[in-house]
C-alpha cells in the first residue's frame, strides 16, 4: 500500500534528494508553539516529522530530549493533546508524513487497539515504539500488517545480519539506523564505519534507510546523505529551542527553526 | 517438575502469563539474547555450579542461620517467630547471593565492566565488593536522595573502589537509576554487563536473579525440617522489587505454606505516598518488564514513596504479578510507622537491628503471629542489617547521633 511515507520517499528518489527528518517532543516547549514549529518545521523542507510521545521515563534518550519530555510533562501534557495537535496540523498540512514515536506504556494504557484507530483517524502515518522489539509483534505491529500505518524499526551497531532479518521481517516505511551505540544526542558517529555499515544493510533490503542519532552539523549531515536516504534530527533542534525559548527570546524560536532546517537541507 | 507448578515460569520468552517479556531497545537485544544463553549455559555447568557454592560458603558466609526469635515470640503472643538470618551474610544483606552469580556469568561472558543501580546501597555494596574481589570495573549509578540518605553505604562503595553516579533525573531515586544505568549500558554495550539487583528487568533477569536467591529458600526449609519437623505454615518477606522475598518463596511454591509479600505503605496506601504497586498500581511496562506499576491514566509512571530506599521502586518484579493475580501469594503492605516501630521492637527484644526493608515484614509478622496458633510457625526473611538506617531512624526520633 503506498503510504503517505513511501509516496514521499518515491519522490525524493526520483528528485535524487536525501530526505530530512525532524524530530520534535510533543507539548514542548508549549502547545502552541509546538505547533507552529511542527509547521514551520514542514515549510523550511522537513520531509517528514517525528513528533515524540513524552514518556516519564525515556530510557534511549539524552539530556536534552529527556528534559524537553519533561517539560511537556510538567505542562500537563497528554497523549489526548498529541492527537489534538496532529489535528491542527493537519487541517493545513495533508502532505508531510507524521511520525508518532516513543515508550510503549504509554500506548499500552491508551489501549493499543484505540491507539491505533486514532492514529488513522488523525493522519498519522508511521510508528516507531523505542522498547518494543519485534519478540513482542503480537501486542501492537500485527495490528498495523493491513492498514495505511507503517511500523518503523531500529537498526543498530549491534544489529547481526541474523538479527537484521528479525528486524526487517514486519518493517514498512523506512529503516531507522541507530548510527551510534548509546543514547540520542551524545556520541558522534564514525563516518567510515558508518557508511560501510548503510551500504551493507541497502544490500539486503529495499526499504529506506534513514540515519540518525548524533547527527548534529551540517558537514556530518551532508556527508551522511551521500549514502542515505534520510537523516533524522532531534537532540540539536530542541537545544536551539530551548536556547532561545529560555533566553525569553521566544519570537526567535520560529526563525531559528527555519534557518537551521534550511541550513541542513541545502547541504544533504 | 510437577505438571500443575507455580513454578514452571517463565516461558521461553521470558513470560509469566501476562508479565515479563523482553521490552527493550533493539540496541540491546542482541545482548540480552546472548545473556539468556550464556545463563542456561551456565545453569548446566557443573564447574559454574561448584564455583558459586564455593563462593556461597567462603565468602559470603553461608548458610545463614534460621533463628528462633524466642522473646519477640513470647512478646507477640501468638506463633512461633523465626528469622532467616540473611542480614548476617557478608555486606549485611541478601544482595550478594545474586552478586556472586552473576559476577561469575560476567566472567564468563567476558565482560570486564559492570554497571548497578541501586536504591538502598545494599545491592551497590554488593555490587563493588564482587567486583574488587574479581578485579572488575565498578560503576554504580544512585539516586541522588538516596544518597543523601545512605551515606555510610556510598563511602563503602568508594572504599571498594566503585564509582558512584549521582543521578538526579526524576525524583532522584531507584527508578531513575535504573534508566541512567539502562543509558549506560546502551552506550557500553560491548564490554559492560549489567548487574541487576532484583527480580525485574527484562529476560532473563527475573528468572536468574529469582534462581540465585532461591538458595534462601533451600535452606530455610531444610533447616525448619530439621528443627520442627515440619513445614511452616506462613513466610513473610517484604518487597521492593521482590528478590529476597522469592528467594524466600520460590522453594515452597508447591507446598502448602501460606505466603505474604509486604510492600511499603509509606505514609499510607490512601494518597500517592507509598510503594504499594501490587496493591495500588495496573499492569504496564517499564524497564523491560510488564508488571504492576504506581502510573496515572496516560501511562506516566508516578514516583513511589517509602521511608526505606531500598522499597522505593514503583514496579515489581514480574513474577510476583503473576503470584499476585494466580492467589498463589498475599500481597499486604506496612507503613512507614509502622516499620520503624517493628525496628525498634525487633532491637530490643532479639538484640538485632534489622534494617528498614525488612522492618516493613516484620510489621506484618506482628499483625499475623497474633491471628494464629502457638504451635504454627512463620519464617520472616531478615534480609538486611539496620547499620545503614541509624541516621535515617534517628532523624525520625528526632535525636541526634
Amino acid at each position: 500500500m503506498a503510504t503517505r511515507i513511501s509516496r514521499t520517499f518515491d519522490e525524493l528518489k526520483s528528485n535524487s534528494q536525501t530526505g530530512l527528518i525532524t524530530y520534535l517532543t510533543a507539548g514542548f516547549p508549549n502547545q502552541d508553539l509546538c505547533l507552529d514549529i511542527i509547521n514551520e518545521l514542514s515549510e523550511s523542507g522537513s520531509d517528514l516529522i517525528e513528533i515524540g510521545m513524552p514518556f516519564s521515563d525515556p530510557m534511549a534518550e539524552g539530556p536534552i530530549i529527556q528534559q524537553s519530555s519533561k517539560i511537556a510533562l510538567d505542562n500537563g501534557h497528554t497523549m489526548e493533546l498529541i492527537f489534538d495537535l496532529i489535528k491542527k496540523f493537519r487541517t493545513k498540512n495533508s502532505q508531510t508524513p507524521i511520525i508518532l514515536m516513543g515508550y510503549y506504556n504509554p500506548i499500552y494504557q491508551y489501549g493499543n487497539e484505540n491507539f491505533i484507530k486514532k492514529c488513522l483517524d488523525y493522519g498519522v502515518d508511521g510508528l516507531i515504539v523505542v522498547d518494543l522489539p519485534p519478540e513482542h509483534d503480537s501486542e501492537l505491529c500485527d495490528l498495523t500488517i493491513d492498514i495505511d500505518l507503517d511500523f518503523i524499526r531500529l537498526a543498530t551497531p549491534t544489529t547481526d545480519q541474523k538479527r537484521l532479518n528479525i528486524v526487517l521481517n514486519k518493517s514498512s516505511g523506512f529503516l531507522y539506523y541507530v548510527s551510534i551505540m548509546g543514547i540520542t544526542g551524545t556520541k558522534e558517529p564514525n563516518l567510515d564505519i558508518l557508511k560501510e555499515q548503510v551500504i551493507k544493510l541497502k544490500k539486503v533490503t529495499d526499504i529506506p534507510i534513514a540515519v540518525g542519532f548524533g547527527i548534529k552539523r551540517s558537514d556530518q549531515a551532508q556527508k551522511i546523505s551521500e549514502f542515505s536516504d534520510a537523516i533524522v534530527i532531534g537532540s540539536s533542534l530542541i537545544e536551539k529551542i530551548m536556547e532561545n525559548y529560555q533566553n525569553n527570546k521566544e519570537d526567535l524560536v520560529l526563525s531559528e527553526v527555519s534557518k537551521y532546517i534550511k541550513s541542513l537541507k541545502a547541504v544533504i | 517438575m510437577k505438571k500443575n507448578s507455580y513454578k514452571l515460569g517463565p516461558d521461553s520468552d521470558g513470560n509469566f502469563g501476562l508479565f515479563g517479556g523482553r521490552y527493550v531497545a533493539e540496541t540491546l537485544m542482541p545482548l540480552i539474547i546472548e545473556l539468556e544463553r550464556a545463563y542456561s549455559d551456565a545453569l548446566i555447568d557443573q564447574v559454574f555450579r561448584n564455583e558459586i557454592k564455593q563462593f556461597s560458603k567462603d565468602y559470603i558466609g553461608r548458610e545463614s542461620p534460621l533463628y528462633f526469635a524466642e522473646r519477640l515470640t513470647n512478646y507477640l503472643e501468638g506463633a512461633k517467630i523465626y528469622f532467616k538470618r540473611d542480614e548476617l551474610n557478608h555486606t549485611g544483606s541478601h544482595k550478594i547471593n545474586n552478586c556472586i552469580g552473576q559476577i561469575l556469568l560476567a566472567k564468563r561472558m567476558k565482560k570486564n565492566r559492570i554497571i548497578a543501580e541501586t536504591g538502598a546501597g545494599q545491592h551497590g555494596v554488593a555490587v563493588a565488593t564482587v567486583c574488587a574481589r574479581f578485579g572488575f570495573e565498578c560503576v554504580i549509578y544512585m539516586g541522588k536522595k538516596d544518597i543523601e540518605r545512605q551515606k555510610s553505604n556510598v563511602f563503602k562503595i568508594k572504599l571498594l573502589g566503585g564509582k558512584i553516579v549521582p543521578v538526579e533525573s526524576g525524583n532522584g531515586t531507584l527508578k531513575d537509576a535504573m534508566n541512567e544505568a539502562l543509558r549506560d549500558w546502551v552506550s557500553n554495550v560491548e564490554n559492560t554487563y549489567y548487574l541487576i539487583g532484583t527480580a525485574a528487568g527484562p529476560h532473563p533477569y527475573p528468572a536468574m536473579v529469582r534462581d540465585f536467591q532461591s538458595i534462601i529458600g533451600e535452606e530455610a526449609k531444610r533447616q525448619i525440617l530439621d528443627k520442627e519437623n515440619v513445614l511452616p505454615d506462613a513466610l513473610v518477606a517484604c518487597i521492593g522489587g521482590g528478590s529476597n522475598a522469592l528467594g524466600l518463596f520460590y522453594p515452597f511454591l508447591d507446598d502448602d505454606v501460606d505466603m505474604y509479600g509486604v510492600e511499603a505503605a509509606g505514609l499510607g496506601l490512601d494518597g500517592n505516598e507509598h510503594a504499594a504497586s501490587l496493591s495500588k498500581g495496573t499492569p504496564g511496562v517499564l524497564h523491560g518488564n510488564r508488571t504492576y506499576l504506581l502510573q496515572d491514566t496516560d501511562g506516566q509512571i508516578r514516583e513511589g514513596h517509602s521511608i526505606s530506599a531500598g522499597l522505593d521502586y514503583p514496579g515489581i518484579g514480574p513474577e510476583h504479578s503473576w503470584l499476585s493475580d494466580q492467589g498463589r501469594v498475599n500481597y499486604v503492605s506496612s507503613t512507614d510507622d509502622e516499620a520503624l516501630n517493628a525496628f525498634e521492637i525487633c532491637s530490643k527484644y532479639e538484640g538485632i537491628i534489622p534494617a528498614l526493608e525488612p522492618s516493613h515484614a516484620l510489621a506484618f509478622v506482628f499483625k499475623l503471629a497474633k491471628t494464629m496458633k502457638k504451635d504454627q510457625i512463620i519464617i520472616v526473611n531478615l534480609c538486611g542489617r539496620g547499620d545503614k538506617d541509624i541516621e535515617t531512624v534517628a532523624d525520625y526520633l528526632g535525636v541526634e547521633v
